[in-house]
């Protein structure tokens, strides 16, 4: 293929794949913010979504309803995570919460193992998006194209909700200090329960929309978490700014990085990583480190 | 229980363990060589964990680095540098490096630091064709002592006997050494122990790297056990489990961690021999464990011993 549609081509996977990463990282980074816990299973409502979506899919025929759906029921096991398992913990401390979350990881992952089987399981492309489109010579799937469009959708409206609207106001007060926000009157608790329950099923709509790309498999959430921890650092912990450039970045280098230098591939995002911790630590837009 | 009836006490379990292979089958050899290797990584992980307070996700890429230098030096020479001392020592100097970046953050940061450290080595065995990419080396020999192969179950078992005994001896006098004191201290209040005047980065890099040295240690005796080593050694999962090991058997207690591999090994390898749904036992356990034992089998003894006293 020639440079330019090829750069083109590239970029725009690069895109849908940040995209992708946006959608999971915005969850992670939130519940870090607010709950100060990194939420090692994270990539296991990723593997939920698409498995949920699987079976809505088979029931239904409907890639849509499975898109409305799947995340739903993915959040509402987040709910119960955060209700059940997590809130016992909060007055010990953020380094039993992350063990717990690891444990997690083991159980979700057989759970699907043992509900759905351990093959890769591929998901369908919906028939509206099944062609493909030529821009600038360059032959790009139309799919890719809604996967970009979709995030970048979802990206304005959380950035809408969270800075225009009172509910967004909780959310960042409760971010840049909980106990405070908790003392003007909010139910700090509740909004807890919130967020851990949307970012959860945010990352499950990623596992959703993933799917016709890279179908579902069970180890899919352990793999996925790497490359959203590390979207997390470079944009700053706690930072939806950052988390949205952090997944641009982190998309484009893991993209461009397959097609220019294949045996080092893998190795890519993590120079990125480095780079930017020796030239600011706390990343790109987050707060300076104590 | 007086120090001499203790002292007594591990002598005795010590000969008998390293008798073991000459009245047990092959299948119990086995998992008490994986129990005692397993044994000396959770170790040097509840160092930085139980008295550092540094709980790393990052720990199996020293594992891995001690594995893989073992792996391509024991088929050059198959003596005590290639079997242990150039693995640790590759293994502490991969620790200087990480530890550098990674200790000047603390709590979920230094975690999720030290799980892409660990990621990143992963990345790059799977993708070097001179470490077998993905396959990863195997054939590596068992090492020679004063001339003789370690081939024999006995002859291997008294090695790895031996230096589990080095090691519990070393870090039992580090974490009682006035180092380790610091140590404690800083787990407790960094902020204090630096205004007190104590270098604290330096001592933290300083336990990072002991730590990290044990762990290549650990990582050289696998690959000698199991007679190869592949990528997965770096897995970020492969420190998740040595962390469940260390909370198994309870934090900042070191022999702890010992029964916390053992208890994993031997619960493995029971429960998989009545069902395949190994890793929701392993998850549920742990998630159990945390909300109703944070002490571990140490701290739930201990608990009942302080009530009866």
């Amino acid at each position: 293929m020639p440079l330019v549609p090829d750069l083109f081509a590239q970029a725009l996977n690069g895109l849908a794949y940040g995209v992708l990463l946006f959608l999971l990282s915005v969850g992670l980074t939130l519940i870090f913010g607010m709950l100060d816990v990194v939420n090692l299973a994270h990539g296991s409502y990723y593997m939920l979504g698409a498995y949920a979506g699987l079976t809505v899919i088979a029931a239904s025929g409907s890639f849509w309803l499975a898109l409305v759906l799947a995340p739903l029921a993915v959040a509402l096991i987040g709910a119960v995570v955060e209700r059940a398992c997590l809130r016992p913990l909060y007055r010990r401390g953020a380094l039993d919460q992350v063990l717990l979350t690891f444990g997690l990881i083991y159980v979700f992952e057989d759970l699907v193992k043992w509900i759905w089987g351990g093959r890769i399981r591929s998901i369908p492309t919906p028939a509206l998006f099944a062609g493909s489109v030529t821009v600038w010579g360059a032959t790009i799937p139309s799919y890719r194209l809604f996967v970009i469009a979709f995030g970048l959708a979802v990206a304005v409206a959380l950035w809408a909700v969270i800075e225009k609207t009172r509910l967004g106001a909780i959310i960042r007060a409760g971010v840049f200090d909980s106990e405070m926000t908790a003392g003007l009157g909010i139910d700090i608790q509740r909004v807890f329960t919130g967020v851990f329950a949307f970012g959860a099923g945010l990352a499950g709509l990623s596992g959703v929309i993933a799917g016709p790309i890279q179908s579902a498999y069970p180890p899919m959430g352990a793999s996925i978490l790497v490359p959203a921890l590390i979207v997390v650092v470079v944009g700053g912990l706690g930072s939806l700014k950052g988390s949205l450039a952090g997944s641009l970045i982190i998309g484009q280098a893991e993209t461009f990085g397959k097609a220019w230098l294949p045996g080092a591939s893998m190795l890519i995002i993590y120079v990125v990583m480095a780079l930017v911790l020796l030239l600011r630590p706390q990343g790109l837009f987050g707060r300076p480190l104590k | 229980m007086t120090t001499r009836l203790r002292a007594i006490g591990w002598v005795l379990l010590v000969a008998l363990a390293a008798v073991f292979p000459l009245w047990a089958g092959n299948y119990p050899v086995k998992l008490l060589q994986e129990i005692l290797i397993w044994g000396i990584f959770a170790m040097s992980l509840d160092l930085l964990m139980g008295y550092a307070g540094m709980v790393s996700f990052g720990h199996s890429a020293f594992f891995g680095i001690g594995g893989y230098v073992a792996a391509l030096a024991l088929p050059k020479s198959a003596g005590l540098a290639s079997a242990l001392v150039l693995p640790a020592a590759a293994a502490a100097l991969a620790a200087v490096v990480i530890g550098f970046f990674s200790i000047r953050v603390s709590g979920v940061y230094f975690i999720m630091l030290t799980l892409a450290f660990s990621q990143m080595f992963y990345a790059v065995a799977f993708q070097s064709s001179w470490l077998g990419a993905e396959d990863g080396i195997v054939g590596v020999p068992r090492p020679a002592l004063l001339g003789r192969s370690l081939d024999q179950p006995l002859a291997f078992n008294v090695y790895l006997l031996g230096l589990i005994v080095l090691v519990t001896v070393l870090l039992h006098r580090i974490v009682r050494s006035p180092f380790g004191h610091v140590l404690r201290g800083i787990h407790d209040n960094e902020a204090r122990m630096q205004a007190v005047g104590y270098a604290v980065n330096r001592y933290k890099l300083l336990a990072f790297v002991i730590g990290g040295t044990v762990a290549g240690l650990a990582g050289a005796l696998y690959s000698q056990f199991v007679g190869s080593i592949s990528p997965d050694a770096f897995l970020w999962t492969t420190s998740g489990e040595a962390l469940l090991m260390v909370i198994i058997g309870g934090t900042g207690t070191l022999t702890g961690s010992l029964l916390g591999a053992a208890a994993f090994i031997l619960l493995q390898s029971l429960v998989s021999s009545y069902t395949e749904r190994w890793m929701l036992i392993l998850g549920l356990t742990f998630v159990l464990l945390v909300l109703f034992a944070p002490g571990g089998i140490l701290g739930a003894l201990r608990g009942r011993v302080g009530l009866r006293s």
